[in-house]
C-alpha cells in the first residue's frame, strides 16, 4: 500500500527517497567552521559566540548586520541563502541594547542552522532592513516593527500589520504588561467588568 | 438630492481603468478572515495587496504570562485544521529545554497521531481546492475521513478540532483498544477512499485545465519568500523537516519525500495526495513498531519525569506523589532552566518552529512562533498578478492559507 497505486499518471511530480538519511546526517560544515569564516572576515566585530542546543548563535553591531547576513549568503562555503525566522526580543534591563533582533538562518545544502542576533537601543531602534537579500524578510520585519518598534531602515513599506494602525505603542515591549483581570476602572459590561 | 453632495469620489475615479475589488475580509471564498484588495483590469488582476491580521490574538504576549501547560492550547489555535502537530510540537519544545527524554514508543505514539493530522490537514487542503474549481463532491466525501480521525483524536484526548493532545513528555493516557480499532479501520479504509478522491481529480480534465500553470512560482523565488512544506516542495525544493532536523525519531522511518516541478496549483495538490500516501505508510510502520513492544514497555505512554509530567487525574486524588507534583507545577513552582531553544516541527503547512526564551522563570520570556502561512503570504500578490480573479482563488485554497497560524 506504501505507494500510490496511481503514481504512473503523474505527468509531472517526481520523487525523492532520502529513506537512509545520507543528506540529513551529512554534516560537512560545523559551528567551528562558520565561526572561524565569521572571525576571519569580520574580526572583532563578531562576538558573543555561543552554541545552545546545538546551534551556533552570534551577535554583531547592528551597523553590520547587513554585512554579516551578504556574506554568510554569497561566500559558497557558508551560503546561508533561507531565512527562516526574523523576530524581536525586548530586554528593559539592558540599557543602551535594549531590543535585540533575532534571525536564523538557514543552510540547506548542509542543513546547518545559525541564529544571529543585533543589539539596538530603544531609544534609536535603526536597523537596516533584510528585505533587499530575503524577500520573506519583508513581513517579519512589519511584524516586527508593529511589535516592538524596531525601525528597519530601507524597508519599502514599514507599516503595522497585525494591529490596527492606529495604535500608538508597540505592545509587545515588556513595559506593557498583560490586562491585569481584576481591574475595576473600565465600564464594560460586555465583557463582564465594570 | 443636496444631501448626496458630500459625497466625494476619490481623486480620478472616472478615468481610472481599472476596477478596485476587495476579496474579504469575510468572504466565503477567502476560507477564513483576510482581505485582499485587487486591482483588476475584467478579470484579470493587475495588482493586488494582502491585509492580515484581523483576528490576532497575541498570542505571543499572552505567553509570556503562562506555565507550558497553559501555552499549549494557545498552539492548538494556529493552524487548528492540524492542531495535534502544533501542541506535540511545542511539548517537543519544552523537552528540548528541559532536556526530557522521551521513551520510543511515545515518539511513535506521536508520530501516528501528528501523521494523522497532517492527513486532516492535506485533506481540507486538497479538497476545498477542489470546491474553488467547481467539485463539491470530493470534500463532502473526505470528511467522513476527517470525522474518523477526529474520533481518533477524541479517543487519545477527549476532543476534536483544537485537541491540547498530550503532556510535556508523553500523553495524558494510554492509547485505549478502541483507539487502535478506529485506527485500523482507518488504515483498512482510507486507502481506497484516496484512490477515489484523486480518480475524482487527478486526471480530470476540468480540474487539470483550473490548475495546471496557476499561482506557479520557481524554487529561487520559493526559497526567498521562506517557502516550507508543501508548497516549497511543489516548486521542486525536497526540503522536509522530518527528514532534515528529525524530532520524535522519524529517523526510524522510510518515506518519500514528493517534489513538484512548477509550483503551480496542480503541483502543490499532487504533493498533497502524495503525502498523505506518505503518512499512511509512515502511520503503519508506527502502529507495528508500537504493536512490537514487549512486557512493560508496551505499556508506556509518557516519559519518567514527575517534575513537569503532569499526573493523571485519578493519580492525584489517590496518590500522595501525584498530588505533589500535580500542586508543585499548577501551582508554577517548577521553573524552567534558563536558554534559548529553537524547535521546529513540519507542520500541515510548512516548519512550525517555536523560538523559546527561558531567563528561568515559570512563563517562557519571550514565545516566538514561526507560523509558515504567515510567511508564505506575502507571496500572494506576486502569484496572482497577472492572473484571473477566479484563479487567484484556487491559488488562495492551494496555498493551504489558514487564518489563525497567520495571525497568531
Amino acid at each position: 500500500m506504501a505507494h500510490s497505486p496511481w503514481k504512473r499518471f503523474y505527468y509531472n511530480v517526481i520523487t525523492m527517497d532520502y529513506g537512509p538519511w545520507t543528506k540529513a546526517n551529512n554534516m560537512a560544515l560545523t559551528n567551528e567552521t562558520i565561526q572561524q569564516k565569521l572571525t576571519e572576515k569580520f574580526g572583532e566585530a563578531v562576538f558573543h559566540f555561543e552554541e545552545s542546543y546545538g546551534m551556533l548563535s552570534f551577535e554583531a553591531a547592528k551597523e553590520n548586520n547587513l554585512k554579516v547576513m551578504q556574506f554568510l549568503f554569497d561566500e559558497p562555503s557558508l551560503n546561508f541563502r533561507f531565512l527562516t525566522d526574523l523576530c524581536a526580543v525586548h530586554y528593559p534591563d539592558d540599557a543602551g541594547r535594549e531590543l535585540a533582533v533575532v534571525y536564523h538562518l538557514h543552510n540547506l545544502q548542509d542543513n546547518v542552522r545559525i541564529r544571529f542576533r543585533v543589539h539596538a537601543s530603544v531609544a534609536q531602534p535603526d536597523v537596516f532592513t533584510a528585505s533587499k537579500l530575503f524577500a520573506a524578510a519583508n513581513w517579519m520585519e512589519r511584524e516586527t516593527f508593529d511589535f516592538y518598534g524596531v525601525n528597519f531602515v530601507g524597508h519599502p513599506n514599514l507599516k503595522r500589520i497585525l494591529n490596527v494602525d492606529e495604535m500608538d505603542y508597540f505592545p509587545m515591549r515588556k513595559e506593557y504588561p498583560l490586562e491585569d483581570q481584576t481591574r475595576v476602572d473600565k465600564d464594560d459590561e460586555m465583557f463582564g467588568r465594570g | 438630492m443636496t444631501e448626496q453632495h458630500h459625497i466625494k469620489l476619490p481623486e480620478g475615479s472616472i478615468e481610472k481603468q481599472t476596477t478596485t475589488l476587495n476579496v474579504g475580509p469575510t468572504h466565503p471564498a477567502t476560507h477564513g478572515v483576510f482581505q485582499n484588495i485587487m486591482e483588476l483590469d475584467g478579470e484579470r488582476i493587475v495588482s493586488a495587496e494582502s491585509t492580515v491580521g484581523y483576528i490576532h490574538r497575541a498570542f505571543e504576549k499572552i505567553a509570556e504570562r503562562r506555565p507550558l501547560y497553559q501555552i499549549t492550547p494557545l498552539t492548538d489555535r494556529l493552524n487548528y485544521c492540524s492542531s495535534p502537530i502544533n501542541n506535540m510540537g511545542w511539548h517537543i519544545t519544552c523537552e528540548k529545554l528541559l532536556g526530557v527524554q522521551t521513551p520510543k514508543r511515545v515518539d511513535y505514539l506521536r508520530i501516528i497521531i501528528m501523521e494523522l493530522a497532517r492527513i486532516s490537514d492535506h485533506l481540507i487542503c486538497n479538497s476545498i481546492v477542489g470546491v474553488d474549481t467547481g467539485a463539491y463532491t470530493g470534500f463532502l466525501y473526505v470528511m467522513q475521513y476527517r470525522e474518523l480521525i477526529y474520533e481518533i483524536y477524541e479517543e487519545v484526548c477527549g476532543s476534536r478540532l483544537t485537541t491540547n493532545i498530550g503532556r510535556i513528555g508523553g500523553f495524558e493516557r494510554n492509547f485505549t483498544n478502541t483507539a487502535f480499532a478506529k485506527l485500523e479501520k482507518f488504515l483498512n479504509e482510507y486507502p481506497k477512499v484516496l484512490k477515489e478522491f484523486e480518480n475524482l481529480f487527478t486526471r480530470n480534465r476540468i480540474f487539470m485545465e483550473r490548475t495546471i500553470g496557476g499561482g506557479a512560482i520557481s524554487a529561487e523565488r520559493a526559497l526567498s519568500y521562506g517557502f516550507t512544506g508543501p508548497n516549497l516542495r511543489a516548486a521542486g525544493v525536497d526540503y522536509d523537516v522530518r527528514v532534515h532536523s528529525p524530532y520524535s525519531s522519524y529517523q526510524d522511518f522510510a518515506f518519500i519525500i514528493p517534489v513538484g516541478k512548477t509550483g503551480d496549483n496542480y503541483d502543490r495538490f499532487l504533493v498533497r495526495n502524495e503525502e498523505m500516501w506518505q503518512s499512511l505508510s509512515i502511520i503503519e510502520q508506527a502502529y507495528k513498531k508500537v504493536q512490537e513492544f514487549k512486557g512493560r514497555e508496551a505499556n508506556v505512554y509518557h516519559a519518567d519525569t514527575p517534575e513537569y509530567y503532569l499526573p493523571e487525574k485519578k493519580d492525584v486524588y489517590t496518590k500522595m506523589e501525584a498530588l505533589i507534583w500535580h500542586f508543585k507545577i499548577v501551582m508554577g513552582e517548577v521553573d524552567m532552566p534558563k536558554g534559548e531553544v529553537y524547535q521546529s516541527v513540519e507542520g500541515g503547512n510548512g516548519e512550525l518552529g517555536f523560538y523559546l526564551i527561558s531567563d528561568g522563570g515559570r512563563a517562557p520570556f519571550r514565545l516566538h512562533f514561526r507560523r509558515p502561512c504567515f510567511i508564505y503570504y506575502q507571496a500572494y500578490p506576486e502569484l496572482v498578478t497577472g492572473s484571473m480573479l477566479s484563479d487567484a482563488i484556487v491559488t488562495m485554497s492551494s496555498l493551504n492559507l489558514i487564518a489563525g497560524e497567520m495571525d497568531g
